[in-house]
């Protein structure tokens, strides 16, 4: 009868013809059901993937006439929030100071993280562990470098929202961004 | 005896699946039309579909929305991105609310829905002497027919036979089931100016717009039929693999 | 009970804590088949694929999907225009509730035909209707969650039924609803009763498989397998055999998902439910119209009520009609007196059998139409051969019909005039 083992892939010698296109008809036939087992499963995990309408739903315009210089505004993009800030003198000219800084634990040029120096534009997640830095109301804290604090695990942010002190490994994330030709409004996403 | 009953069972089959939904209105079936996206390998004729567009909204959009169309759809018609951007901000969309609290007005943005003609179905009652215009985004598949039965319905228009009185308000179309139907005639020669210049006549338009309708119930057609292809030919394949595998296996059992 | 030992000492560290590698090894290995199963065989394993199919994509849509009157209709359209492949996930579930009863209403008319019902199988029968009553309740739960006019109307009219039952029927219906009317209370919970049920039908059909395997499967003569003449192992044999009827089902399956996806379905459910607007016809789903049928023959003024009117009302009476529909196939191993198990040998109730398959398909088409004309009639005629065939003419056949000879064994046909045999150790044919 059928003595089925394991997988026997062995030939005993002898048995010729009949018994070798067998086993590669049913190699060929495995491998073939598998590739269309595997091509089956892909759209049961792609659909988990963002839908067409969570891509497509992801500009945010935000009008910048009414930030005066100094102050900070919180706004939210793709279900984050992101921190604009309008620059004052000082800050730029710290931040810009800061590019040569030693200690900087991800460094990066003030230039390279902002199209027009007065408008910080960044995305308001620790790149820690995902807690919303302080320091855009009155009151919070805004950590060693005058610039943000975590008040999670107590990272510092400079005033370019670079990681200076603390266990963030890198520096607030920059969104894709640009001004609109009116010179008021800036377009996020 | 055996044949006999296989074609009865058969003719039994067949009559069930194609009887069903026999509606006993006196409307009569709408003749079968060629469209490009019938068929196993269908597609949509990109120019019928833009053309389609251009009557939806010179003509239709007046009364029927299609609201599950975002604007960014447009641009599996053919459309280029800043197109379909500049198609958006012709329309406005509530938004809000702002820092003040209130909602405000703001040119549409490609990611959002099409803007409805009327807020909601009492205002659209009121503006259609009480009758509801229907969502267009699925109306091919949810009448029986299809495209066919909304090319015929569109050009089906004729004065009533003598004898049949159409009360105010009404009009009356060979195919629309019960013969009155509230929407008068919507197409008429020239009504839209094309934007390629195809000849806007009735027949033209209203196959045109069909086409768009067809693409806005499904816009996954093309990409279904292309992989039904593919996996129809791959389970052949398969299948047949699998029959030479099983004879030999069973080679040994006499049968 | 041969336990083998695994080559694999980690495989063989596992099954020494849970024997799921013996497990396997007997049922596949060692399970024994009859060796003369036809095609109408594969129906069984087919189904059990198709129910996979069917949680696997439900799973998924329930990821997508959102149970309340405002927002459901909207989510499925979602699910069809934005959610990555959601268009093929949806298709494949829908048209995978028709696939799994065409295969289940096959794979009951097999065990019709062959007499698989008859001892020791009655239990292995009756857990099967079990199971066709889980899909019954799953496949009308699962078609109101879109929320299209059919999913509204028809949830309306079959709640409605259950006010026909005397005294609490007001009471029972108004619990169904969840309030007044088929609203967001009844399709929220109806959400959560599809998600249930499967996975009650699984458990039924796990314990179902248990009692087939007491005796194993019976086999088109009908005649039980005397020894290991007659047997061969599930596998290799039977699961490629399954394997190549599972391709040619899919290609047909496929066949329709991709280019035909709405060939079963209803336009008029394309179009969000209204409860002020009520479809000029409504049809249930395909599967159901049979039973449709037997409901709506009742009709006000058949003469039979006068005597029970006080009870029996012509809507009680097509309720219980409906239901006793599906339940006499509970006792169908007791009304079939006949000795003999399978039809092949039976010429009469050979005939009787198709005249009964015309017959569901004939309900079929008379639900499938609005309850006027020569449908009336038709649909009470049919009605009322569809309860014969099981009351009347199963209970005479078996009494009356003579039966062509019965071979003794399962080999002895294949040795009269067959192929060459392989080694198969036989007695010389024994007389008729």
């Amino acid at each position: 009868m059928a003595s089925s083992a394991d997988t026997a892939d062995t030939q005993e010698p002898g048995h010729g013809e009949g018994e070798t296109r067998r086993d590669f008809l049913l190699l060929a036939t495995v491998a073939f059901g598998a590739a269309g087992a595997a091509a089956a499963v892909w759209p049961l995990i792609d659909q988990m993937n963002p839908a067409a309408d969570t891509l497509a739903d992801s500009t945010t315009e935000v009008n910048l006439e009414p930030i005066t210089e100094g102050r900070r505004i919180v706004v939210k993009w793709r279900g984050q929030p992101v921190f604009i800030t309008k620059r004052t003198k000082a800050q730029i000219d710290q931040a810009r100071k800061d590019d040569s800084a030693t200690d900087l634990i991800d460094p990066e040029k003030d230039a390279d993280r902002v199209k027009k120096a007065e408008w910080l534009i960044m995305v308001g997640i620790c790149t820690h562990l995902g807690c919303i830095p302080q320091g855009n109301r009155q009151g919070e804290l805004r950590g060693e470098y005058a610039g943000w604090f975590c008040p999670c695990h107590g990272s510092h942010y400079d005033t370019s929202g670079r990681i200076r002190k603390g266990p963030a490994p890198k520096n607030l994330a920059i969104p894709p961004y640009e001004f609109l030709p009116d010179n008021k409004t800036v377009q996020i996403g | 005896m055996r044949k006999l009953i296989i074609a009865i069972v058969s003719a039994a089959t067949l009559a069930v699946f194609t009887g069903s939904t026999m509606v006993a209105a006196a409307a009569i079936k709408p003749p079968s039309q060629d469209w490009s996206f019938s068929g196993m390998f269908g597609t949509f004729d990109r120019g019928a579909l833009q053309r389609g567009y251009q009557v939806y909204a010179g003509v239709c959009a007046g009364c029927h929305s299609v609201r599950l169309l975002a604007y960014r759809n447009l641009l599996d018609i053919g459309f280029t991105e800043e197109q379909v951007k500049k198609i958006a901000a012709e329309f406005e969309v509530s938004d809000g609310p702002n820092d003040e609290g209130e909602m405000f007005d703001r040119p549409a943005r490609p990611s959002d829905r099409f803007v409805k003609p009327f807020p909601n179905e009492q205002a659209a009652r009121a503006g259609n002497n009480g009758a509801m215009p229907p969502d267009l985004s699925l109306i091919v598949k949810a009448r029986k027919g299809g495209a066919n039965y909304l090319h015929a319905l569109l050009t089906g228009y004729k004065d009533p036979p003598d004898g049949v009185k159409v009360p105010d308000g009404m009009a009356y179309n060979i195919y629309f089931p019960g013969n009155q139907i509230a929407m008068p005639a919507p197409l008429s020669e020239d009504a839209v100016e094309y934007a390629d210049k195809t000849k806007a006549t009735i027949d033209q338009m209203s196959r045109d717009v069909t086409t768009f309708l067809a693409w806005a119930a499904e816009p996954e057609l093309e990409e279904r039929k292309r992989l039904g292809i593919k996996v129809l030919l791959f389970l052949i394949v398969l299948t047949g693999m699998l029959y030479a595998v099983k004879r030999r296996i069973w080679a040994k059992i006499g049968h | 009970m041969s336990t083998k030992e695994f080559k694999n000492p980690i495989v063989r560290w596992i099954d020494y804590r849970l024997p799921v590698f013996s497990f396997m090894e007997h049922e596949l290995n060692e399970y024994p088949t009859p060796k003369n199963l036809n095609y109408w065989w594969n129906f069984g394993s087919l189904a059990g694929i198709v129910l996979v199919m069917l949680i696997t994509t439900g799973i998924v849509l329930a990821m997508h999907y959102t149970p309340h009157v405002d927002y459901a209709f909207d989510s499925v359209e979602r699910i069809m225009r934005d959610v990555n492949y959601g268009w093929l996930i949806r298709y494949v579930h829908m048209n995978g509730g028709s696939a799994f009863f065409i295969v289940v209403y096959i794979h009951i008319f097999r065990g019709l035909y062959y007499g698989s019902y008859k001892s020791p199988r009655e239990i292995l029968w009756m857990l099967g209707v079990a199971v066709l009553l889980c899909m019954m309740a799953t496949a009308f739960l699962g078609y109101v969650l879109p929320w299209g006019q059919m999913s509204l109307w028809g949830a309306t009219v079959i709640t409605n039924l259950f006010s026909a039952i005397p005294l609490i029927g007001d009471w029972i219906v108004t619990l169904l609803w969840g309030g007044f009317a088929v609203d967001n209370p009844t399709l929220n919970r109806f959400f959560s009763l599809h998600y249930l049920m499967p996975f009650v039908l699984v458990g039924v059909v796990v314990v179902h498989i248990v009692a087939l395997h007491q005796h194993g499967s019976s086999n088109p003569i009908g005649i039980d397998t005397k020894g290991p003449q007659d047997s061969i192992p599930f596998h290799p044999y039977y699961t490629i055999k399954d394997l190549f009827g599972l391709g040619v089902f899919l290609i047909l399956f496929f066949g329709f998902v991709f280019f035909a996806p709405n060939f079963f379905g209803e336009p008029d459910n394309y179009i969000e439910a209204n409860s002020l607007v009520t479809p000029p016809h409504i049809v249930p789903e395909w599967y159901f119209l049979p039973f449709y049928a037997i409901l709506r023959a009742f009709t006000a003024d058949a003469f039979i009520y006068w005597p029970v009117a006080w009870l029996m009302t012509p809507k009680l009476a097509g309720v219980l009609a409906m239901f006793a529909g599906t339940l006499v196939l509970f006792v169908v191993p007791w009304l079939d007196t006949s000795p003999v198990r399978s039809a092949r040998y039976r010429p009469l109730y050979k005939q009787f059998f198709w005249l009964f398959v015309i017959d569901c398909l004939v309900l079929g088409w008379v639900g499938a139409n609005p309850p006027e004309g020569a449908f009336v009639l038709i649909g009470q005629l049919s009605t009322a051969y569809y309860f014969i065939h099981f009351l009347v003419i199963l209970p005479l056949l078996g009494k009356f019909e003579t039966p062509r000879p019965v071979p003794t064994s399962i080999s002895e046909p294949v040795l009269g005039g067959g192929a060459a045999g392989a080694g198969a150790a036989t007695k010389p044919m024994e007389g008729a």
